[in-house]
């Protein structure tokens, strides 16, 4: 479903985003989703000209991932939403707001990690 | 010289939804900001887990309330998509014909509020008087003034009879005189000019690398609108995207001006195409796993959708990135050395829609 | 300068706001004011609960009961699609804003059990028809797979 897809790993992820942004790719924003037991995966979205292109990363919920703030400035808003939802750590974040951009502090439970299906009544 | 910080809080009167800023202000020139958000914090991502696919729509919708029309076709578009369902050319023009006049009516009211944003509050009641033609043709079409509900999956609920279709035409026609006399005062008025020009620049590298999006992109000098992408009814129809080089907020405003002009054309030429048909096609089963990721074109730029389906009624994952989003760091790029009075309209000139921004 | 004729304009004609509640406008047909139901028509076959996005309609079908919450409802009009049977529909004209939060349940007659006892004696002896039709049946489908397998 998803045309342009490029793998990459923790290693070589700040590399891969450079070369984006010297070929004069904007970023667009991250999706997340849930990989597996205590796996996380993340796409980076980039828009050149109308055309897409997609960075696909999974990584463990409990290392630090390598963020991309010192290449793009506007990824820093997207990161802390994902620490947000996922209460994962970001090595690197420019500007951290510490889990407390959209939720309270006294929100113990994280949104997006606990995916409980509950019926509708009836 | 002495560094103070105002606080320019969740209420002021120039806002029309909750947002924090930090300013660190010297002798009246802005040195920084530093947003705060999480007012509006629904958690309506989270929700998908609850609502199975159909009943989701009424939740999209209600992620924004000027651009929900926009949020209900991206959503539609993409579970159609998902699901490989096809349909017709009558529902995807009847869905052009909506999203513009959503279009139209949020620009009207921004343009009413930016008015009200430096004092001009007789300019700012003109505007809402002819917006109010445009929720006439909403409550009279689909059902609704503000959130109209007419997307489901498969097509659309309503039907444009060529009586409707005609009185529609009558009214834009009164619209459109009505948006053409106040043209000259919206881009010429000495005193407008005086508060919006050479405020809020942002140069053409910076839109691009900060990733802005809509108006604030294309005041800048960046040709992109996805509309050119040519999805659902948009293949049919010609237009060019409006373009401003000198990326203040006068350009801004001008941008957003010419849209709703180019709306009402564009309303006319999808009323002359407008084939027979049915509206909406039968729909079984569930979305098979996969991702599927569509872009559109809100009022206030560009719109992300990206869902993951897993074989179930409910959806495993429902992403939205709305535009405000993609405009807060073009935001704080623009308030270094400018004067605290400014500050209310360069907020407003991103056009900031809050609840889009924190779903 | 620029706006001074819509200014003179708008002084000499008559105000662009409507006296409101003295003076009503007509309602549009199609808006979705309030819902009601015509109770001696409907079923009880529960779609409109199923359908419901915010899950405000309770059916009791052995009661015969259909209660909708009028404070959770979002008039989004996917009951009124749902229904087999056409009971449900919309006034053009809203709600009048209410002094406290009320409930409001129907009342109508439940679908006759007595047909369902009749239905139950008659079936038990086709029942015993059908167990032996569904022996016969796997032999049947059995016996065209092999020959579809031969070709």
């Amino acid at each position: 479903m998803l045309e342009n897809v490029i793998e990459v790993t923790i290693d070589n992820l700040v590399g891969e985003v450079m070369n984006m942004k010297n070929d004069g790719h904007r970023l667009v924003t991250y999706s997340t989703y849930q990989e597996g037991e205590n796996k996380l995966g993340i796409l980076y979205h980039f828009d050149k000209e109308l055309k897409t292109t997609h960075l696909r990363l999974a990584v463990d919920m409990d290392k630090p991932i390598p963020s991309v703030s010192g290449v793009y400035f506007a990824a820093l808003l997207v990161e802390n939403e994902i620490r947000d939802q996922w209460d994962v750590v970001f090595d690197g974040l420019v500007l951290d707001f510490n889990r407390s951009l959209f939720l309270d502090p006294e929100v113990t439970q994280v949104p997006l990690a606990s995916n409980i299906k509950i019926e509708p009544k009836k | 010289m002495a560094t103070t910080v105002i606080p320019f809080g969740p209420q002021h009167p120039v806002l029309p939804e909750p947002v924090h800023l930090t300013l660190k202000v010297e002798d009246e020139i802005v040195k920084e900001a530093i947003p705060a958000l999480g007012y509006v914090h629904r958690g309506l991502e989270k929700l998908a887990d609850i609502r199975d696919y159909h009943q989701m729509i009424t939740v999209c919708e209600r992620v924004c309330g000027i651009c929900s029309m926009i949020h209900g076709t991206v959503y539609s578009q993409s579970i159609e998509e998902l699901m490989d369902i096809e349909i017709t050319d009558r529902a995807k023009i009847l869905r052009v014909i909506w999203s513009e006049l959503h279009r139209m009516h949020s620009h009207l009211l921004w343009l009413g509020l930016f008015a009200d944003a430096f004092g001009f509050e007789a300019l700012f009641m003109q505007f809402w008087k002819v917006r109010e033609r445009i929720m006439d043709i909403n409550e009279a079409t689909a059902g609704s003034r503000v959130i109209v509900s007419v997307n489901v999956i498969g097509g659309v609920r309503a039907d444009l009879s060529p009586d409707q279709c005609r009185w529609i035409l009558s009214e834009l026609d009164v619209a459109e005189k009505e948006i053409q006399e106040m043209q000259a005062t919206i881009m010429e008025d000495y005193t407008v000019k005086h508060r919006t020009c050479e405020v809020g620049v942002l140069t053409y590298d910076q839109a691009y690398e900060l990733g802005a999006a809509g108006p604030t992109l294309r005041g800048s000098g960046v040709a992109s609108d996805m509309r050119m992408l040519g999805y659902g009814g948009y293949a049919d129809l010609d237009f060019e995207p409006i373009i401003e080089t000198s990326g203040d907020c006068w350009a801004r405003s001008t941008v957003r001006f010419r849209e709703t002009l180019q709306s009402i054309d564009l309303v006319r030429q999808a009323i002359s195409k407008l084939p027979e048909g049915d509206i909406a096609v039968k729909v079984k089963g569930n979305p098979p796993e996969g991702e599927v990721y569509q872009r559109v074109e809100q009022p206030r730029g560009e719109c992300v959708y990206y869902i993951r389906g897993n074989g179930t009624k409910h959806l495993d994952r429902l992403r939205i990135r709305t535009p405000t989003f993609a405009n807060i760091p073009p935001l704080l790029a623009m308030m270094p050395e400018c004067e605290l009075a400014d500050v209310p309209v360069i907020i407003l000139s991103i056009d900031p829609c809050i609840s889009c921004t924190e779903r | 300068m620029l706006f001074t004729p819509t200014v003179v304009k708008n002084l000499l004609k008559k105000p662009a706001t409507r006296k409101y509640p003295f003076e009503v406008r007509e309602p549009f047909e199609k808006y979705r004011g309030e819902l009601i139901i015509d109770i001696e028509k409907c079923i009880f076959c529960g779609m409109c609960a199923r359908k419901c996005p915010c899950q405000c309609i309770t059916v009791d079908k052995t009661a015969g009961t259909w209660a909708c919450d009028p404070h959770e409802c979002i008039t989004c009009g996917y009951c009124v699609d749902a229904c087999p049977t056409k009971c449900l529909t919309f006034k053009d004209v809203h709600r009048k804003p209410m002094l406290e939060k009320t409930t409001w349940v129907e009342q109508g007659t439940p679908p006759k059990p007595k047909k369902k006892a009749a239905a139950k004696k008659a079936d038990a002896p086709a029942k015993e028809a059908k167990a032996e039709k569904a022996e016969e049946k796997p032999a049947k489908k059995a016996a065209p797979k092999k020959k579809a397998e031969k070709k």
